[in-house]
């Protein structure tokens, strides 16, 4: 195919932001609707990459690639497959609702705030699409930067200490994937950067090399993911992130660490993913349970939801570590699901914050009898976060404990208490939120407006479509899925 | 008979007063006469080198009238340094132009 | 020719998706959407059980709804008898339910959301019922469980109904884990989902007997906790803040029938697996003997009617668990329409007195006649008086419990038995009967309207009548039609039948005599046992148990993860690195300043005092230069000449 879909989706926000650039300081309006069409762009073009997108095969489609800089073996290598295709819709939809969002969200140095959303958004297309590690790990990297700001500058709370944290711990991990991705260059001959070339060669290393790199990968990624002990930096960073910013966190950034688990560490490193299985499943466990106990313990309603995503990363991280279809099949839809209800919930706690300047949980209580509609959106993507069937977190966290049962008989038992506490910390805050009587202090409150609902309507849908017909998203990742477990079984 | 010896004297009384002059006076102007001083006292040796050694080449002699056009224009270029130097110094005494010092 | 049942959950679904979306401002028009599709879903399972009648062999219908490598889930439709059953009592108390809600809920303010969350929920049920896979069961399970936990807690303001709400979610979501981990084990090993697929894998040995039992044990957590089975009961009696006729759906025929019939749809396995089937027998037991005995004491006429509830879930699981298919489902047919009668009754007497403690109630007989005999009548089925359903249900009960070599099940079910004679007339006695205890609201109770009173009288009907399909002399009764294995025709056992009659006469006698001849006092009892009441009152102290040995270490645990473990351990070694690489960073830059800038500043500053020196001979005096190089030209040619 001659249409380079792919680096269109990526570079349009790139262009979206030049121009951004370019307006005259003050036109806030003309800023607003110029991100708007620059993430719109991309998301039609997503469109048409789902309709395009040829599921019974695990080739990587959409191929552009061109030499760079041929002397040391780089090129410019995009191309999508079953991985990637949901998640780049997944960034777009998000890339373009949050924008939507923040419309009404931000108020000053608007300019400068979509410039380095849309440059966000470039980074997240570019991971999801890049198969050359040069290239992957530059798009890596730039995600950090607009990051950095946007969290910096239009934050609240301790937002200089949260954007710090959040830069230099995801740095740190990237560090461990720089040295990953030289040693692999110097250990493969002809050298290369090529991922798929390098998953064809690597298995051919040395035991102890595989482990190593692998480990080093495994950092990279775990703290993106986040894995236990490495997650602390998120809970300050979602909650002190601006709302759209928390959303795309959440939604995006979080799944680019099991993204490169499932693009690179595993297919590359059969050892490792054999030798680390246990490990790994019990670090998916502590998330899991430690995740769900944490959020009971939170009264802040933001710092709830942000743990919630430790906790669900968890289910993601135990379908992998089985390495086997459904287990992978099942973490590929955490991550499509947990996108969609955590960008839900984060963008309704961002309504509920904007009108009434806390999230104490405690602050509130009855609004479900003042506020219907709000009450019922949040209520409606907190059972679905829950797991409740019907709804896409269901099918997943069925499917990798059903995938992940046979490799670990102990693990997943006790990983299903998480379940359990996961309803019980969302149903205490339903009911200390929205439940009970009415707390008068919030009768100023209004209802969520037409604009913030039509962010929320298509990822509702999408939870819930989902949810009730999951074989489009199955068949889509289905041979990609069945070669990621071949090569990682190797 | 005078000799060569003689006009070697000569040139070499005539050099030492042009050496003396240059490292002496302090007036811009008598720093120029004083290196013509010089000048013409190479030229006296030239000539008096291609009398008596080679009469019949009047090599010495070409080279003394090509130092003389050298020494008109070096006058020249000499004394529009000495004629702004005066504009700005509101003198010629090269004690006072010391600009280039440290 | 059945592939038409998945018609029969979608109209519910339906109206509550209408509802929702397009008439929820048009209170009468969202009602009426709502019960007419439930009956047309009564036909459609009017039509299913004629059917199955004509022709008994289970009939089943999928489509694939997820695929993957190793892992095939299809949804589809089973229809056997168990399932024509179920469909066919559900949707009937069901749609009484629904017609009676138009009356108990006139004037709500949530009146369309209300018929919304019924319709949810009995599609939810009859999805359940229809399910022939683990995954679609659980599926429709763990919404029953919603939409319980949006009707518990309707009247949301109250917080006890919140609570309520909130507790019976999570309560029987902790049985889920079980359950979720039951189906793990059992689908793992046997490689199926499919009900049919899976009792062929265990009829012929195919799963390790070890895997079976462990695995069938986990299942029952989640009928445990549905079935609000000791010891996950404590969320039922809460459970009553709900609107009443919510409660008479909860109790007779959805939610809580769910987990009875999750472990009747599996006998199979429990068959196979014997001990597993002991626990389930002996759990039953507990709770139809605890609950009865609560029910004794409580004041509360939903609760005393909650716990009832319990003790007859008891009683069936109980059954089931010596293998008693036929008796468990039959009792479960019979006791939906005298439970969904009582507390149909009771919410009618609610709605006239408005408040729930006998003890304000008494001499409502006058007032309301109706109510007043269909709940007499339901109270004498449930006690097992001959002729009612409940007689015929409750002595093929016993009649299992007397097959099994150890008498304690029998004992237990006719003690149980006795009981439930004595707190329902016990509640018959003190509310309908006597002299008005509180003048104010005796007053104001009345009959209440048609629409609440006609279901009752239907129900009052089946109440007598249902059960007759099982009388032990007919032939083709119940026993021949839904039964395990083969055709299950009990012998009619007299003395078994003379005793239970007997001990539930006295229990009706003992009420008699204590509340309303008054000739024993139960005050004096009061005193004289003070303990045991004061146990019994107080539930055996489960909730206040669990407040301390679950709940508080685990609120507690989550507080020291978070306080402790994440900000002060994890938390505080991140930014403790940061602090200590700032630190090192202190430490080189004094290095770099103090040594290692110290010699470049040295090298600089001895090159600066040595220019200084030597500039001093720059005069900047042309002639001195030209001195300079005069003179060295001179000591250069005195030099060479030497």
């Amino acid at each position: 195919m001659n249409f380079p879909i792919l680096s269109l989706m990526t570079f349009i926000p790139l262009l979206g932001m030049v121009v951004i650039l370019f307006t005259k300081e003050g036109q806030d309006k003309l800023v607003r609707y110029l991100a708007a069409f620059f993430t719109f762009i991309p998301l039609v073009l997503s469109f048409i990459l789902l309709s395009r997108y040829q599921g019974s095969t695990s080739q990587i489609q959409f191929v552009e690639k061109f030499d760079w800089i041929p002397s040391l073996g780089i090129t410019y290598f995009m191309g999508a497959d079953g991985l990637s295709v949901p998640m780049l819709f997944l960034t777009a939809l998000l890339g373009f609702l949050s924008v939507i969002y923040s419309f009404g969200d931000i108020k000053e140095k608007v300019k400068q705030y979509f410039a380095f959303l849309l440059l966000l958004e470039v980074g997240m297309m570019g991971v999801f699409s890049a198969l050359d590690f040069f290239l992957f790990y530059i798009f890596w990297e730039i995600v950090l930067v607009p990051m950095y700001f946007l969290i910096g500058i239009w934050g609240h709370g301790r937002k200089e200490y949260s954007a710090i944290k959040f830069f230099l711990y995801t740095l740190f991990g990237s560090l461990f994937m720089l040295i990953g991705i030289l040693a692999l260059y110097f250990n493969v001959e002809p050298h290369t950067l090529n991922i798929m070339v390098l998953i064809e060669k690597t298995p051919l290393l040395t035991r102890s090399f595989q482990l190593l790199t692998f480990a080093a990968f495994f950092v990279a990624f775990a703290v993106k993911v986040p894995i236990f002990p490495f997650h602390t930096w998120l809970p300050d960073a979602h909650v002190d992130a601006p709302t759209a910013v928390s959303v795309i966190l959440a939604g995006i950034l979080l799944k680019m660490g099991t993204y490169g688990f499932l693009r690179i560490s595993y297919p590359m490193f059969p050892q490792g993913a054999m030798y680390f299985a246990i490990p790994i499943a019990i670090l998916a466990l502590i998330n899991i349970v430690y995740g769900a106990l944490v959020c009971m313990a939170q009264k802040d309603l933001k710092k709830m939801i942000a743990y919630s995503s430790v906790s669900h990363m968890g289910y993601c991280m135990l379908g992998i570590a089985a390495v086997t279809v459904t287990g992978i099949s099942g973490c590929v839809f955490q991550m499509v699901s947990h996108g969609l209800i955590t960008g839900a919930l984060f963008l309704l706690v961002g309504v509920l914050y904007e009108r009434a300047h806390t999230r104490e949980i405690g602050a509130f209580g009855g609004l479900w009898i003042k506020l219907p509609v709000y009450s019922g959106l949040m209520i409606l993507f907190c059972l679905g976060s829950l797991g409740l069937p019907g709804m896409s977190g269901f099918i997943s966290e069925f499917m990798v404990f059903i995938g992940s049962y046979p490799a670990f008989k102990v693990i997943v038992p006790l990983a299903v208490i998480g379940v359990v506490i996961t309803a019980a910390y969302f149903l205490r805050m339903i009911q200390a939120m929205f439940l009970g009587t009415f707390n008068t202090k919030w009768e100023g409150l209004s209802e969520i407006s037409a604009r913030e609902i039509f962010t929320v309507v298509p990822l509702a849908i999408l939870m819930i479509g989902i949810g009730v017909f999951p074989s489009p998203l199955a068949n889509m990742i289905k041979a990609t899925v069945e070669n990621i477990v071949h090569l990682a079984v190797r | 008979m005078i000799g060569l010896n003689h006009f070697l004297t000569l040139s070499t009384i005539l050099f030492c007063i042009g050496i003396f002059g240059v490292l002496t006076r302090r007036n811009a102007i008598g720093i120029l006469m004083s290196i013509e001083l010089m000048f013409n006292a190479v030229n006296i040796n030239f000539v008096a080198f291609s009398r008596f050694v080679t009469p019949t080449a009047l090599v010495g002699q070409i080279f003394a009238i090509f130092i003389i056009t050298i020494a008109a224009a070096e006058a020249t270029v000499g004394l529009a340094i000495v004629l702004l130097i005066y504009r700005n110094f509101k003198g010629i005494n090269v004690d006072n132009i010391n600009i280039m010092k440290w | 020719m059945l592939s038409f049942a998945w018609i029969i959950p979608l109209l519910p679904l339906l109206a509550f998706i209408t509802i929702v979306f397009f008439t929820r401002r048009n209170q009468k028009l969202s009602s009426l959407i709502s019960i007419g599709a439930i009956c047309l879903s009564w036909i459609f399972s009017v039509i299913v059980i004629a059917s199955v009648l004509k022709n008994p062999v289970p009939s089943e219908f999928e489509f694939t709804w997820l695929n993957l490598m190793g892992f095939q889930v299809k949804m589809g439709i089973l229809i056997d008898s168990l399932t024509a059953i179920m469909l066919f009592v559900v949707c009937t108390v069901s749609s009484l339910v629904h017609i009676y809600s138009v009356g108990y809920m006139q004037g709500d303010p949530r009146f369309s959301r209300f018929f919304s969350f019924l319709s949810l929920f009995s599609f939810s049920m009859l999805g359940l019922v229809l399910a022939n896979n683990f995954v679609e069961i659980f599926v429709f399970w763990e919404l029953v469980g919603l939409t319980s936990y949006l009707l518990i807690g309707f009247w949301f303001e109250k917080k006890t109904a919140s609570d309520a709400g909130k507790k019976a979610f999570i309560t029987t979501r902790t049985g889920d884990l079980g359950f979720i981990v039951g189906i793990l084990i059992l689908t793992t090993a046997a490689g199926t989902f499919n009900f049919r697929e899976m009792f062929h894998a265990v009829e012929t040995g195919q799963i390790p007997f070890g895997i079976l039992t462990l695995g069938a044990i986990f299942l029952f957590a989640g009928a445990v906790g549905k079935s609000a089975q000791f010891p996950l009961h404590v969320w039922l009696p809460d459970a009553m803040e709900g609107p009443t006729p919510v409660s008479a759906l909860i109790h007779a025929a959805t939610m809580v029938a769910a987990g009875v019939y999750l472990v009747a749809r599996t006998m199979t396995i429990y068959l196979a697996a014997p001990n597993a089937a002991l626990v389930v027998a002996s759990i039953g037991c507990i709770t139809a003997f605890m609950a009865a005995s609560i029910g004794l004491v409580q004041n509360d006429i939903k609760r005393v009617l909650a716990y009832s509830t319990i003790s007859q879930l008891g009683y069936m699981i109980m059954v089931l668990g010596l293998g008693g298919y036929t008796a468990g489902t039959f009792h479960l047919y019979t006791h939906a329409f005298f439970k969904a009668l009582l507390f149909l009754g009771a919410g009618s007497v609610i709605h006239a007195t408005q408040t729930n403690d006998i003890w304000e109630m008494g001499g409502l007989y006058p007032k309301m006649k109706i109510t007043a005999i269909t709940f007499i009548i339901a109270s004498l089925s449930i006690a097992g008086i001959f002729p009612l359903s409940g007689f015929w249900s409750k002595d093929e009960i016993l009649t299992v419990a007397s097959h099994y070599p150890n008498p304690i099940f029998l004992i237990v079910g006719i003690l149980v038995a006795g009981m439930t004679a004595f707190y329902m007339f016990r509640l018959c006695f003190v509310t309908f009967f006597g002299k008005p205890r509180d003048q104010h609201k005796f007053e104001h109770a009345h009959e209440s309207p048609k629409v609440m009173t006609v279901p009752l009288m239907i129900l009052a009907f089946l109440s007598v009548f249902a059960g007759w399909v099982g009388i032990p002399w007919l032939q083709h009764g119940y026993g021949s039609f839904v039964f395990h294995q083969e055709p299950h025709h009990a012998e009619p056992n007299y003395i078994l039948m003379i005793v239970s009659t007997l001990v539930a006469l006295s229990g009706i006698y003992l009420a008699y005599a204590m509340y309303y001849k008054k000739s024993i006092s139960p005050e004096k009892l009061k005193a004289k046992f003070p303990f045991p009441y004061k146990v019994l009152y107080n539930k055996y102290y489960f909730d206040e148990l669990y407040q301390i040995i679950i709940i508080n270490p685990i609120m507690k645990l989550s507080g020291f993860l978070f306080n402790r473990v994440d900000v002060g351990v994890v938390d505080r070694l991140v930014n403790g690195a940061g602090n200590f690489t700032v630190f090192l960073s202190d430490v080189k830059e004094w290095f770099d300043s103090h040594i290692v800038d110290g010699a470049v500043n040295g090298i600089a500053s001895l090159a600066r005092g040595t220019g200084s020196g030597l500039r001093r001979i720059q005069t900047g005096q042309l002639q001195n230069y030209a001195f300079v190089i005069f003179f060295g030209l001179v000591l250069i040619i005195l030099f060479k000449l030497s």
